[in-house]
């Protein structure tokens, strides 16, 4: 994977780095409003795809990371189409270096309706869902987990207040809930509205 | 590195970040990480999206329990404070407002897009409707306060004689006495409307004493006047009619009803002709349908319209 070393040191007043974080912030907002809204879909493809499932991870980073790369250059123009032939070039190219799946495996691109001009997912239906899945993730967290990341995003308490509340160190807490949001974006975004990959 | 590895790092900043301030030491550390690679990026802009949708939890917050033991009141100082530290030299005060800033978790970001409401409820039962295109922020931990940066919210507040609940909106600051009232915050000015209770509305720049605002109330603010009038009480049903998605006319004038359309949707009407924008109209209208109000202008005003990409153009 092409990895860019920072060209800068980032340091305070950096004068590059108002004009710089404009453009990174274009493409944060196109990957929160039209990539990670096809995540489901994506780790779908793939589950159909690939044989093995541990390597899905792994996939789905490196996916993301090439488009991101392709958006800072220049944003495509239809979203679904370009991830799914990115996803796809991954695959055809692990199945070379690897030599296991034959490569029919990754001719089921069509079934995604990826050639027509299909609009994405409806943006109702994800709101309807978002909360099912919100609910779906905090069930699926430990007992402590939960009363962690139930304390910071609903209550507004701080790390402080809520090692106090629940006897634990903070450094536990911080743990917590960052379990917590892991668990949280997979179950908001790879997951079908069926609630199973 | 594996995409769990990146994930777990990436987990650690979203929730340091989201948790306390940070020092401008750890703040360039991450930039660092953030700048390092698109897998970096991606893993931390996926969390924090997550996290941020998980604001809808808060729907949830009026059924969980009630903090047992409030955490002692922190009093809320300061503006004492930096008047005690105007007395220092400057760098004095800088240091103390840096600690105070650090201090204090960051406020939570609530916003609406053009057409959308939103309703949180707070833990202490207290409701906010956002209206559309607005922009507002909820101090964490146990302070009442809240900042309106942009657009309208509808208030209805707890009461709770040892905290009371601030809203700042501009130059301007709300201190709720139990109330349900109205603000609308754009660049120019603020509108405060009171509908129960009461409330004191402050300015920080004009300077005017605190108005005590009662039911019927309307408080208009700029960067440098202030004044309250009384408004009949079907004036003030009308200016809610959003929450339940519809705009009131009422011997409004089209620009005025235009333009007040125009806050709820994507696609703008512009009125090119002076005396077009003078006619008068009354009435319900969806704020979501632009339609409605076009079709009075061309089938009741017998005006012209023309379409032209996102905008509709209306004239004799």
């Amino acid at each position: 994977m092409a990895e860019k070393t920072p060209e800068t040191s980032i340091e305070q007043g950096d004068p590059r780095r108002a004009g710089e974080a404009m453009a990174v912030s274009a493409v944060e907002d196109w990957f929160v409003r039209e990539v990670l809204p096809l995540e489901a879909m994506l780790m779908h493809f793939l589950h159909q795809n690939w044989r093995n499932k541990a390597d899905l991870e792994d996939f789905r980073q490196e996916i993301y990371a090439q488009l991101l790369e392709a958006a800072e250059v220049q944003l495509p123009e239809r979203t679904k189409p370009f991830v799914f032939a990115t996803a796809r070039n991954l695959l055809i190219n692990r199945v070379r270096r690897e030599q296991i799946v034959p490569i029919d495996a990754v001719a089921d691109m069509e079934s995604f309706g990826l050639a027509s001009e299909e609009p994405g997912p409806d943006r109702n239906v994800i709101a309807r869902d978002t909360l099912r899945k919100l609910h779906l993730a905090l069930d699926r967290l430990p007992v402590r987990a939960r009363e962690a990341v139930v304390l910071r995003r609903i209550e507004g308490m701080s790390r402080r207040e809520i090692a106090e509340r629940m006897g634990i160190t903070e450094r536990t807490v911080a743990d917590h809930i960052a379990h917590g949001m892991r668990i949280l974006a997979n179950t908001l975004f790879g997951e079908t509205p069926k609630g199973e990959a | 590195m594996s995409a769990a590895d990146i994930e777990a790092i990436a987990a650690q900043w979203l929730e340091r970040r989201d948790g306390e301030g940070w020092s401008d030491a750890q703040s360039a550390e991450f930039e660092a990480w953030l700048a390092q690679n698109h897998a970096h990026r991606a893993a931390y802009w996926r969390l924090k999206a997550a996290w941020s949708q998980a604001e809808r939890l808060v729907a949830l917050k009026s059924a969980s329990p009630e903090r047992s033991a409030p955490a002692t009141p922190r009093s809320r100082m300061r503006p004492l404070m930096f008047r005690a530290a105007a007395a220092f030299a400057l760098v004095a005060m800088v240091g103390i407002a840096a600690k105070i800033y650090f201090a204090e978790p960051a406020p939570r970001l609530y916003t609406t897009a053009v057409g959308e409401r939103k309703t949180l409820t707070l833990g202490d039962g207290s409701q906010i409707e956002l209206n559309t295109d607005t922009r507002l922020r909820i101090a964490s931990g146990n302070t009442r306060k809240v900042w309106l940066d942009r657009g309208e919210a509808f208030f209805q507040i707890k009461h709770d004689e040892a905290h009371p609940f601030f809203v700042i909106a501009g130059e301007h600051r709300v201190v709720d006495l139990g109330t349900k009232f109205l603000i609308r915050q754009d660049s120019a000015r603020t509108e405060v409307a009171l509908m129960e209770g009461s409330a004191r509305f402050e300015s920080t720049i004009a300077r005017t004493k605190p108005a005590i605002l009662e039911p019927g109330d309307i408080a208009y603010a700029t960067a440098d006047t202030v004044s309250v009038t009384k408004a009949p009480e079907h004036t003030l049903a009308n200016a809610l009619g959003w929450r339940h998605g519809v705009i009131i006319f009422d011997r409004t004038t089209l620009a005025e009803a235009v333009s007040e359309m125009n806050r709820y949707n994507v696609k703008q009407i512009v009125i090119l002709d002076p005396a077009v924008a003078r006619l008068t109209i009354h009435g319900r209208f969806p704020s979501n349908d632009t339609n409605a109000i076009v079709n009075v202008a061309q089938d009741i005003f017998g005006l012209r319209v023309e379409k032209r990409g996102k905008e509709i153009l209306i004239s004799r």
